[in-house]
């Protein structure tokens, strides 16, 4: 099982490798097909053979760089085996959506979709912080080729702002990186650097509140524009508005997830005491997000933007079911991540469709398409609901596993956030069903809407195993949930242990005066402790 | 009963396998859709085989009869919070399921009439199916979870059925106003489950009920207030039922079984469930009482001033429905749920006769282009009708009991139930707030005065008189000839629902009357030995002269509306008798006939203002300032490197650069900290 799990990371990049040898642009695309294919066949077993509660396949290579203790560690458990899964899952989808949309460069298109592949795989399945990063840029530089050759009209701009906004998080982070790797190191690892996970999230590795501090913000910062968090967020419209419906796909789908599964699996663990006080602030930030990201929507006369927008609005949630610190909210956000990736996919791949037929996405230049393309917009209408939470669909589990977890929280103790976040529930069916009726009802106002062709073959082969996914999730969530159960209780459980051990040991004398009122350890807490 | 248990599950998902079949070939195999006999057949029997399963349920069951629950498996679990679906069989859930199957049975094989000549005849009965199967969800959930899932998909079919011609956008609209209304409703309902979470760990009845007292007392106010306001939503009350006169841009039919006899009425089912709560804060049953008679006023003051006979019908549910939240208010949960199965009975009828009678001015519409006449008029507008009941005698009498029913003539069914919330309101006065439940009293005896008006101006100027028509249109002066009566599956459902509408009632004979005649004491009224396991009633202490004071005056209030009623449209012309009662009434027929204006009301304070924002201002202010600043800050490094142009261009170059600028950072603090 360890040799299958490097075989599914390893396969995509092998045929991206591959296709140097093909020339034939039929051939080509049937190859990706093919391979993507197989490599989420061959990941069907890593899930079948799970065991909640562990990490299962891991498999350690390395030190990769003599001298620094950078392992090859991969391996999957709770909170990353429906991510791994997700992304194989969408490999063949992507490849079928650019099937006709991609004319030019065809090799060069499909290789770039796979290398990507390999960086998800990667970045979800690996247990090493340093491997992490390398593994997320292989996924950044695909995907700036993507939106700069294949993209829209303004996509050198979009590329541009999508990469060094990203870059530049990043970049503050691998620096934040070094320091822990360092610190880890020399408490745990003879002096010898290392950003092994497991040493990481260890309860002995433990980081002072001054320390904690600046590395959660840097951390934070890179991950709040990758998921992205208001105000970091305006790389996002350009971005997905300009990419090819493949490229918006796996950015919707997979690369959001990238931002939110860094919080779950290192921000929280290893700062776990700035983590905690700083919850209610991101929550906040969430809250914002929801709000914010859907009246924007809202106003969007770009159907594709609108969906963006939208995106901003759903990440929102997964962020404030993070942050709450219990199990019912973080379920909630680890099922919420899979939930948006389906939902959000299928609405751009269905606006992908729409495109290739009109050349538009104003919603202005459609109207009353119902008529015209029936099994469209029975797609459509599904993704859509999904995408406003109706119960029965997949979007309602996560949505209401955070509200309500959120409501209990005690980390963030107050009914307000969620009073204001299930204010996004009307509002997302404000906004979808608004720019729903304007695209799909009404009389046909335009000539060249009344001959549109509805969905072919492939198109419905497509979309169809993610509508199965989308009412499998909504009525037995359970199927999946139960994958992260086991974990994430004993996880959260074991940062409040640690988060209360490093505030017990603190010296409140040591601390400057921002920090101990921040943490808030003043001599009366410290003593209450002691005693 | 044991065997019988096999049986629930199948009473809800029969409509759902109905669904399935007729919408799934139906989208994929194109010629299914023509096969309109089996497409309506199946519809109807998925949906009557349930009622068939609910009646030998119900003949196994009686008053004292312990709840019944079926877990087909886990639905949602995730820390301590767990929800099943699981389906629960007890008193109130059996009665609600027999109406919705009874009804929505007879509604669909009216359809099969009334939509025949429909292009969209298989989607339109996989819709009905998909909503009696969220209806039955949402009645026989065991936990408020499960209500929840049925409660969102009975709006969602809401959603497809108004927008059923989605061609025309104003029907679109009205679809989407009807959603997002209840939206704002449902929002209310999810923050009430979370506080019951908070409270008792569960949204299982039991648990719930089990545990009323751990409560606390402002948990018990709050989850009441929240899920009225969610109620409010779904069953049409102010401030939210603007979306309800809206909704029949749909098919009557639709109308009658959604708007009417079964979506609307589950705000008052969920209050009912949850009564052992409500009356543990008189001040939430004093806000339920208030917000229920409000607007049975109300919408009984707009119905007055409509010509549209699906209006006037639409505003007279609102109307009835706020009877009904105010009997919950009273404390006569029961009275409640009596007049939501009388109405049924009534309101159905009463829709598929103005079904009947539009599909008539629509045929007669038809006749007239095929004889080449260029004549346009709205089928639904009462102004063109009148005479009818010479050409459509079924109709004309269905509608008739039926309207005689609403108006609470004795014997009929709209009588006792509506008997018995105006006494339960009076009762109520005796238990707290003494004066205000008068007062409430008051407004309901007024507001049963004018149902009993504006329902038999309805009838009058329909069906009596001359056929106004030809008069008023040009080229219609022959159109009389056109009209005729309505096939037999029609008519069967409307004659059906008449006789329930007649005998209805008997199942809530108040004890009292048969006392005062047979000796001293009585147990004749069916439904409070059936619901008395689960309503918490308020205890009935009025006095039987009391008593039959409110029962003779209720009488003689409908008496004085039927009365006035024929004066006025009967004998007198309809719009000269509207002009008559415009001037009596002064400065309020403008506002009864603007509806009280609330929709420009909403418009005006809240989407307009809301859209505007977010469209002049945040959209900008992301585009401007978000995105801005950050190009800002772009801007500034290009400043700066650009004077390090000389010796590095591009984008690799300035990862290095960073790269380095980095580990000089991290040297840096490894020295220094």
């Amino acid at each position: 099982m360890e040799l299958l799990l490097h075989i599914v990371i390893l396969l995509p990049l092998v045929g991206a490798l591959t296709l140097i040898f093909f020339n034939n642009e039929h051939i080509i695309k049937v190859f990706s097909l093919v391979l993507t294919t197989a490599t989420f066949v061959l990941s069907l077993p890593l899930l079948l053979n799970f065991i909640p509660g562990e990490v299962n396949y891991l498999s350690v290579y390395g030190p990769m760089v003599p001298g620094i203790d950078v392992k090859y560690i991969v391996g999957l458990d709770g909170l990353s085996m429906l991510l791994f899964m997700l992304t194989t899952f969408f490999g063949p989808i992507v490849v079928l959506s650019g099937w006709s949309y991609i004319k030019d460069h065809i090799r060069g298109f499909y290789a770039m979709v796979m290398i990507l592949q390999t960086g998800s795989l990667g970045v979800f399945a690996t247990l090493d912080l340093f491997m992490f990063y390398i593994f997320f840029e292989l996924t950044q530089i695909p995907m700036l080729f993507l939106i700069g050759i294949w993209g829209g009209e303004n996509r050198i701009y979009a590329t541009v702002k999508f990469f060094i906004y990203t870059l530049v998080g990043w970049l503050l982070m691998l620096v934040a990186l070094i320091y822990v790797g360092t610190a880890a190191g020399n408490m745990l690892n003879d002096g010898v650097f290392t950003t092994d996970w497991r040493i990481l999230t260890s309860p002995e590795f433990k980081l002072g509140l001054v320390e904690q501090t600046w590395l959660f913000v840097t951390f934070g910062f890179a991950f709040c524009i990758k998921i992205p968090i208001m105000p970091f967020h305006s790389w996002l419209p350009l971005a997905h508005t300009e990419a090819p419906t493949p490229g918006s796909v796996i950015l919707a789908a997979i690369s959001l997830k990238m931002g939110t599964y860094a919080v779950i699996r290192y921000l929280l663990p290893l700062f776990p005491n700035a983590a905690i006080s700083f919850a209610p602030a991101i929550a906040i930030l969430g809250v914002i997000g929801i709000i914010y990201g859907a009246l924007v929507a809202m106003v969007q006369k770009d159907v594709k933007k609108l969906v963006a927008y939208s995106s901003i609005s759903h990440m929102g949630f997964i962020v404030l079911g993070m942050f709450a610190y219990n199990t019912i909210a973080m379920q909630g956000a680890i099922i919420q991540m899979v939930n948006h990736g389906l939902a959000t996919g299928a609405l751009f791949l269905i606006i992908g469709m729409l495109y290739e037929r009109r050349h538009t996405r104003a919603i202005s230049d459609f109207g009353g398409l119902s008529s015209v393309v029936p099994v469209m917009a029975v797609m459509f209408m599904i993704a859509t609901l999904a995408s406003i939470g109706l119960p029965g669909l997949n979007g309602f589990v996560g949505e209401f596993l955070i509200l309500l977890g959120s409501f209990n929280s005690e980390v963030l103790n107050s009914y307000w956030y969620v009073v204001f976040a299930a204010t996004g529930v009307i509002l997302a069916a404000v906004y979808m069903l608004w720019m729903f009726r304007r695209v799909m009802f009404g009389p046909v106002t335009h000539e060249e809407n009344k001959n549109m062709k509805d969905l072919n073959f492939r198109e419905i082969a497509l979309l169809t195993p993610i509508m199965i996914f989308i009412v499998w999730i909504g009525i037995r969530p359970g199927d999946f949930l139960q994958y992260s159960e086991v974990q994430v209780e004993q996880y959260l459980q074991d940062q409040l242990d640690k988060a209360a051990e490093i505030t017990a040991e603190a010296h409140y004398q040591e601390l400057p005066g921002w920090a101990s009122r921040f943490y808030d350890i003043t001599p009366q807490v410290v003593e209450k402790i002691n005693e | 009963m044991d065997s019988l248990v096999n049986l629930i599950p199948l009473i809800v998902l029969l409509p759902l396998v109905g669904f399935l079949i007729n919408g799934f070939v139906g989208l994929i195999v194109p010629s299914y859709r023509n096969q309109k006999g089996l497409i309506g057949s199946l519809a109807t029997l998925a949906v009557f085989l349930p009622f068939i399963f609910a009646v030998l349920i119900f003949l196994n069951f009686d008053g004292s009869s312990e709840a019944v629950t079926y877990k087909l498996f886990t639905w949602i679990q995730a820390g301590s919070f767990s929800a099943d679906f699981a389906y629960r069989i007890d008193q109130l859930s059996l009665m609600m399921v027999l109406v919705v199957t009874g009804v929505g049975a007879l509604i669909h094989m009216y359809s099969i009439g009334y939509m025949h000549d429909d292009e969209g005849y298989w989607k339109y009965f996989a819709y009905l199916n998909l909503f009696i199967f969220a209806m039955l969800n949402l009645v026989m959930a065991d936990n408020l979870l499960l209500l929840f899932l049925g409660w969102e998909g009975v709006g969602l079919c809401s959603y497809l059925l108004i927008g059923f011609w989605y061609g025309d956008m104003n029907k679109a609209i009205a679809a989407q106003k009807a959603f997002l209304y209840n939206r704002v409703g449902d929002f209310a309902f999810l923050l009430a489950m979370f506080l019951v979470f908070k409270a008792v760990g569960s949204l299982n009845y039991d648990v719930i009920f089990a545990n009323l007292d751990a409560f606390p007392d402002h948990y018990v106010f709050w989850i009441g207030l929240l899920v009225l306001i969610g109620a409010t939503g779904k069953s049409a009350q102010i401030p939210l039922f603007v979306w309800l006169p809206d909704a029949m841009a749909g098919p009557t039919a639709v109308s009658a079984l959604i708007h009417a006899a079964t979506m609307v009425t589950s705000g008052i089912y969920l209050i009912t469930r949850l009564s052992p709560m409500y009356v543990m804060s008189p001040e939430l049953m004093l806000i339920v009482a208030v917000v229920g008679a409000l607007t049975a006023i109300i919408a009984a003051s707009i119905a007055i001033t409509q010509y549209d006979i699906k209006k006037v019908l639409a505003y007279s549910t609102v109307s009835q429905l706020g009877f009904m939240f105010l009997a919950l208010g009273s404390g006569g949960f029961i009275a409640a749920m009596f007049h939501v199965m009388t109405h049924a009975f009534f309101k159905a009828c009463l829709f598929l006769g103005s079904g009947s009678v539009i599909h008539a001015m629509h045929h007669v519409e038809h006749k007239l282009h095929d004889d080449g006449k260029d004549a346009h008029f709205n089928p639904q507008d009462m102004r063109f009708m009148g005479g009818l009941r010479k050409h459509m005698p079924s109709t004309y009498k269905t509608f008739l009991i039926a309207t005689i029913a609403i108006a609470g003539i004795p014997p009929l069914a709209g009588f006792f139930s509506k008997d018995e919330i105006l006494v339960m309101t009076f009762n109520a006065s005796t238990v707290m707030y003494g004066p205000v439940y008068i007062g409430l009293w008051a407004i309901a005896a007024l507001t049963a005065f004018m149902t009993a008006f504006y329902m038999f101006r309805l009838t009058f100027s329909t069906f009596h008189g001359e056929f106004r028509l030809p008069k008023l249109i040009k080229g219609a002066e022959d159109s009389e000839k056109y009209l005729h009566e309505s096939p037999s599956s029609m008519t069967i459902p409307l004659w059906t629902l008449a006789g329930l509408s007649i005998v209805g009632g008997f199942i809530g004979i108040p004890n009292f009357v048969v006392a005062t005649f047979t000796g001293t004491y009585a147990d004749v009224n069916l439904l409070h030995n059936w619901l008395g396991i689960i309503a918490a009633d308020y205890e009935l202490v009025l006095s039987k002269p009391v008593e039959w004071a409110l029962l003779l005056g209720s009488v003689a209030i409908a008496a004085f509306g039927v009365f006035l009623a024929h004066l006025m449209y009967n004998v007198g012309n309809l719009e000269a008798s509207d002009a008559k009662v415009e001037a009596k009434t002064g400065a309020f027929y403008p506002i009864w006939k603007e509806k009280y204006r609330l929709d420009e009301i909403y418009e005006g304070s809240v989407v307009e203002p809301t859209v505007r924002f977010s469209d002049k201002f945040l959209a900008v202010f992301d585009m401007r300032v978000i995105d801005g600043i950050v190009n800002a800050v772009a801007a500034i490094v290009r400043l700066l490197g650009s004077l390090l142009r000389y010796i590095q261009t591009g984008l690799v170059q300035s990862y290095a650069f960073a790269l380095v600028f980095g580990v000089i950072l991290v040297i840096y603090l490894l020295i220094f900290s």
